[in-house]
């Protein structure tokens, strides 16, 4: 059902960004290398360029997220663009009015870009396919399937923190069976070229078959974080659980949590990231959260230069096309 | 063209721009080169000049004026000014000097990290094409082409100012 190039354009560009499935290394190598330079703008006393001046950006949230849709936000705001943000729950969907008027009406309103979080897998896929041919989709998480944002802004953090991918052993530990980030991240990771990507975790929270995405599986901490650069702890997604996955909290952090006692098996230098929101006591303690080797909140400053890269580079190339039409 | 001279021309730069910070009692500026060539410039000029405050530099990518037309230009290395703006004489430096846009963009970029006192604009070349109102304070050479034939500096190590004749593409209605 997913068709898989509907993010790229003829000449190959991004025109959506989707998914990081299929996305060639030298357009995630570019989206890293326009975030570099997106950074220095949030340490300015003026934290604005003029790149996105009139262009109307509405943030489509159909699934509650603070940090997510205050990244973008910030993001597009600092691009000078416009943003709308409409929180669906409380709209015109609970007055029985379809997704596909919705859009129509967005469209009428001359909005240039959706970004779109949806609790379904594919469903920004769906409207991405849907829209009128001048707006742009960028997924901000669906279901289970993709969250391409925070698997860049993950990329960024390592390779800021780590240079080179090629060298790097990558461990992702905990719910992977939920987690549309961590699919996402195996994607980039494996596009990127690291080492050995890694997924630690019971195996009733892995998903069937993940060795197929080039993966090696670990049922045990300590030995799958041997040796490893990054561990990226994922959050326990009760909300997303039907049935008994996991005996109770305090068993999987028990076994899954990451301890500093835990954290000695990855290497000295290891960093430690995890995509929010934490549950502490849960999935990580609160002295590696809070530790020197935590890079969380770095984390969520580099979702902001992320967004703004892509939103630029996608805007940019459907300025490119338009350029050249007229 | 025979081979330019750049070695030379900023020789005499350097004693002009000195004089001219003389003149005005300017004994602190902040000298900020615009990325690529324009930092290559400032880099010798900074060296001449003995200035205390590091070197600026600016990518003005996020300010051109063509982003409706053409997107996002590939990434040189980013904006970096190490020190406040705010307040400061700034000597802002370009390699070449044709349509003005590029210090116009360079100059909203320069107002978004502060007010500055003044600023002055060092040009190795400035040749026609202005479509700006905006000149140079200090030009190391003046040159008449036409709007076909380009002007570049390559560089660093050695400095080379090329000239080359394009074909200008035909302006679709």
């Amino acid at each position: 059902m997913i068709q898989r190039d509907i993010q790229i354009d003829e000449s190959g560009r991004l025109r959506h960004f989707l998914t990081t499935e299929g996305v060639k290394r030298q357009l995630l190598t570019e989206i890293l290398d326009h975030a570099e330079n997106f950074t220095a703008v949030g340490n300015r006393s003026i934290k604005k360029v003029p790149l996105l001046r009139g262009s109307t950006i509405a943030n489509l949230f159909f699934e509650p997220s603070t940090r997510t849709r205050t990244t973008f936000e910030l993001a597009a705001k600092r691009l000078s663009a416009d943003v709308l943000n409409i929180n669906i729950n409380s709209s015109a969907t609970t007055k029985g009015e379809s997704l596909l008027d919705m859009l129509r009406n967005l469209e009428a309103m001359h909005c240039d870009m959706f970004i779109v979080r949806h609790a379904q897998s594919g469903a920004a896929h769906f409207i991405a396919r849907h829209v009128a041919p001048h707006i742009r989709v960028i997924n901000a998480g669906d279901g289970s399937h993709a969250h391409p944002t925070q698997a860049m802004l993950d990329m960024f953090t390592i390779r800021r923190h780590k240079g080179a991918f090629a060298d790097l052993r990558i461990a992702i530990v905990g719910d992977i069976m939920h987690s549309r980030v961590a699919r996402s991240q195996i994607h980039a990771l494996t596009t990127l070229g690291v080492q050995e990507v890694r997924v630690i975790g019971p195996q009733t929270l892995l998903p069937r078959k993940v060795e197929n995405l080039g993966v090696h599986v670990y049922h045990d901490l300590p030995a799958g974080l041997a040796d490893v650069d990054v561990i990226i702890m994922l959050r326990l997604q009760r909300e997303r659980m039907t049935g008994a996955l996991i005996p109770s909290e305090r068993e999987y952090f028990e076994l899954y949590g990451l301890t500093p006692e835990k954290l000695a098996f990855a290497k000295p230098d290891a960093i430690v990231m995890h995509p929010g929101p934490i549950n502490r006591g849960v999935e990580i303690s609160s002295e590696v959260a809070d530790g020197p080797q935590s890079v969380i909140l770095e984390q969520v400053s580099n979702g902001i230069a992320i967004r703004m890269a892509i939103m630029s580079i996608i805007m940019g190339n459907r300025f490119g096309d338009m350029g050249e039409q007229s | 063209m025979s081979e330019l001279d750049v070695t030379g021309l900023l020789g005499e730069i350097s004693s002009r721009l000195k004089h001219y910070l003389q003149q005005r009692r300017i004994d602190k500026p902040l000298m900020i080169g615009i990325h690529t060539g324009g930092v290559w410039i400032a880099q010798r000029l900074h060296h001449d000049l003995k200035l205390e405050d590091p070197l600026g530099t600016l990518n003005i990518a996020f300010y051109r004026d063509d982003f409706t037309r053409i997107g996002v230009h590939p990434q040189v290395k980013p904006s970096r000014l190490p020190v406040t703006v705010e307040n400061r004489h700034i000597i802002l430096v370009d390699d070449v000097l044709q349509t003005g846009r590029t210090v116009r963009a360079a100059l909203n970029e320069i107002f978004d990290y502060g007010r500055p006192a003044s600023v002055a604009l060092v040009v190795l070349v400035d040749r026609s094409g202005r479509e700006l109102p905006i000149e140079p304070t200090i030009t190391g050479m003046h040159l008449e082409l036409d709007a076909n034939q380009q002007i570049k500096l390559e560089g660093p190590e050695p400095f080379r100012l090329v000239r080359l004749e394009r074909e200008i593409p035909a302006i679709k209605p």
